[in-house]
């Protein structure tokens, strides 16, 4: 076996300009696969985060008519006296913060331009809501006491010709059907990173949403947030006896995990294409060194070399070459990852509501993706190897003495 | 002792619809020690005969005994192993393998012989100094002379110490000087080891180092002769 790597590593050598360019053709395929797992991986970990952090939270405790789809202000379909049940809920050790949101929709009309947006009503002073605090652009954050103040996003500013200070018409619906009229005044201008949210969502401090929207010490969820992820089931298994629906973020999210899976199953077809690509160049290089070396099959034939072992001679190229191959892919895969991973890849305004995606995506590379795709790029390529092996243990001995097939 | 017995042998290759009869009945017998020249026009089936005797092809009928042994009906990888212990092959061109070394081309064989590696040095470096390569040996075919390459391939051939070593033309792409060098060398190797030679060539020069010559005509012997006393 040893003799067989040898001489195999050699014939390599003997063409080494093809050699090299066949790896690299297989180096590249394995890069951009690299790249692309890292991007899909790296975008939707971001539009989890993202949405885990401004919008569902870890979990979302909810009165049991509520219709998310609806944003009901109807008191039967909110949580009465929120601030009792977050009491109980913060108490539980593996949860870092609880707060009531209110969410209704309204039209914000500034000079000739109207637009249809989401009010969220949130306690100003809560821990879950500092990634709205840390994105104020302009201006300022909310008191929980400000009857006039609210904030916008910064596209939704720019929109509507909004500046910090200036005035603007919010018309919201209420709790019986009826629409509130109230001038506000822009507190400040925020941006979250995530075009969809910043674009269609203003905040209000909680009071304030609800006496605009006349729900009173009502709200339309508990907004949860844990300390780790993985405490979700333990924490919704002990809020499993209130009288409420609890939601997790897997369910909530359904649609970015179910994104995922299919991202997932597209990106194998993916991988299959460039892989078969990669992998009949290599097979090119060596039926040319099959037909190249007709003759010196069959001198290995008269010595003695069974079909078996010209089949692993060549098989040990087509080894070789991709493992060079892959090793040179790794190193231009990472160097180009590692890039990204930390100036990000910029891709503008890409999320929609229910999906928010960060306007930058840092691509994300596990090891297990590294080791699948590399494992997946090697089998293909010896599958597909077996093709010049096969044609090479097939040769007559005669034959091949002769130089012709 | 007798090694090969050929029995009513022929040969017919198939090109298309058109069949040619590149052996034509052949029998003989050859005993172990032999220095023996098959001698012929081209096409008169020397190689075919050479080929057939070594293992790498089969007779369309008759039957060829080796060493007792009827390898005439023999599959791919039987005949793969009676040529790795039993047979060694010089060819017209230099048929070494051009990445390996001359050392390695000679260790080859063995390699897959599984002999350990000091057995195998062993070996080496004795066959080499055998066909006076030593100074050479850890040089690529391309960078020895015909002659020296054709020494090489004559080291290797007799690697796994074989009962037969056939040799087809191997001087033909030689000057006469390198010719003479082989060929001396091959007598050596046959007086020396006992090993039996045969091998096939139009080159009337070298019909004096044969103590035997089978001339060949159209796939049919024509002349069985013991050389005369005026042997070269």
């Amino acid at each position: 076996m040893h003799s067989i790597i040898k001489i195999a590593y050699r014939n390599l050598g003997r063409n080494r300009r093809r050699s090299f360019f066949s790896a690299l053709a297989l180096a590249l395929g394995l890069a951009l696969l690299l790249l692309m797992a890292a991007f899909l991986r790296g975008e939707i970990n971001s539009a989890l985060d993202y949405t885990i952090r401004l919008k569902s939270g870890h979990l979302q405790i909810r009165a049991p008519s509520y219709d998310e789809t609806k944003t009901s202000l109807k008191w039967d379909d909110l949580i009465q006296d929120p601030q009792s049940l977050i009491a109980q809920v913060a108490a539980l050790p593996q949860v870092k913060d609880a707060t009531p949101r209110l969410y209704a929709t309204a039209i914000l009309v500034s000079q000739n331009k109207s637009i249809g947006v989401q009010v969220f009503g949130i306690d100003p002073q809560a821990t879950a809501n500092q990634p709205y605090r840390d994105g104020i652009v302009s201006g300022q954050f909310l008191t929980p006491d400000d009857r006039e103040g609210l904030l916008l996003g910064q596209p939704l500013a720019q929109k509507l010709g909004l500046q910090t200070g200036n005035r603007v018409n919010l018309s919201v619906n209420t709790a019986n059907g009826d629409v509130n009229e109230q001038v506000f005044i822009v507190r400040g201008i925020f941006s979250t990173g995530t075009n969809a949210f910043d674009n269609a969502t203003i905040l209000l401090p909680l009071a304030k949403a609800q006496a605009i929207t006349q729900s009173d010490n009502h709200a339309s969820v508990i907004f949860i947030l844990l300390k780790d992820s993985r405490y979700t089931d333990q924490v919704a298994n002990a809020l499993a006896n209130l009288p409420y629906k609890i939601l997790t973020w897997q369910t909530m999210n359904d649609m970015i995990i179910q994104t995922e899976d299919m991202a997932n199953a597209y990106m194998m077809i993916f991988y299959l294409i460039v892989l078969a690509i990669t992998a009949s160049v290599i097979v090119n290089t060596l039926i040319m060194a099959v037909f190249e070396r007709m003759r010196e099959i069959g001198i290995l034939a008269a010595i003695g070399w069974r079909a078996r072992e010209i089949l692993l001679l060549f098989l040990a190229e087509t080894a070789l070459l991709t493992i060079i191959g892959i090793g040179l892919g790794l190193i231009i895969g990472l160097m180009i990852i590692t890039y990204f991973s930390n100036h990000g890849f910029y891709i503008g305004n890409m999320g929609i509501s229910g999906y928010l995606i960060g306007n930058m995506i840092y691509t994300e590379l596990t090891f297990s993706d590294t080791l699948k795709l590399s494992l997946i790029t090697l089998l293909i390529t010896l599958i597909a190897g077996l093709y010049p092996a096969i044609l090479a243990a097939r040769l007559e001995p005669v034959n091949a003495l002769h130089g012709s097939q | 002792m007798e090694l090969i017995k050929v029995e009513n042998v022929t040969k017919v290759y198939k090109t298309g619809t058109v069949e040619t009869q590149a052996l034509r009945g052949i029998s003989l017998t050859i005993q172990s020690g032999e220095f023996l020249a098959l001698v012929g026009p081209s096409g008169s089936g020397k190689t075919t005969l050479l080929q057939l005797l070594g293992c790498l092809d089969q007779p369309s009928s008759g039957k060829i005994y080796l060493n007792n042994k009827d390898v005439s009906q023999l599959n791919r990888n039987q005949r793969a192993d009676i040529r790795r212990g039993t047979i060694g092959f010089i060819f017209q061109f230099f048929a070494l393998i051009p990445t390996l070394t001359a050392y390695e081309n000679v260790e080859m064989p063995l390699l897959l012989n599984g002999l350990s590696s000091t057995e195998r040095r062993q070996r080496v470096t004795e066959l080499l100094e055998t066909v006076r390569m030593s100074n050479r040996a850890h040089y690529r075919p391309d960078q020895l002379s015909g002659g020296e390459q054709q020494r090489v391939a004559v080291a290797r051939a007799l690697a796994t110490h074989p009962l037969l070593i056939l040799a087809d033309e191997p001087t033909a792409n030689l000057d006469t000087e390198n010719g003479k060098q082989v060929m001396e060398v091959m007598q050596r190797l046959n007086q020396e080891t006992g090993t039996t030679f045969i091998f096939a060539t139009h080159d009337p020069r070298l019909f004096g180092y044969a103590q035997r010559t089978i001339v060949l005509r159209d796939g049919q012997i024509v002349e069985n002769s013991h050389a005369s006393s005026t042997q070269k």
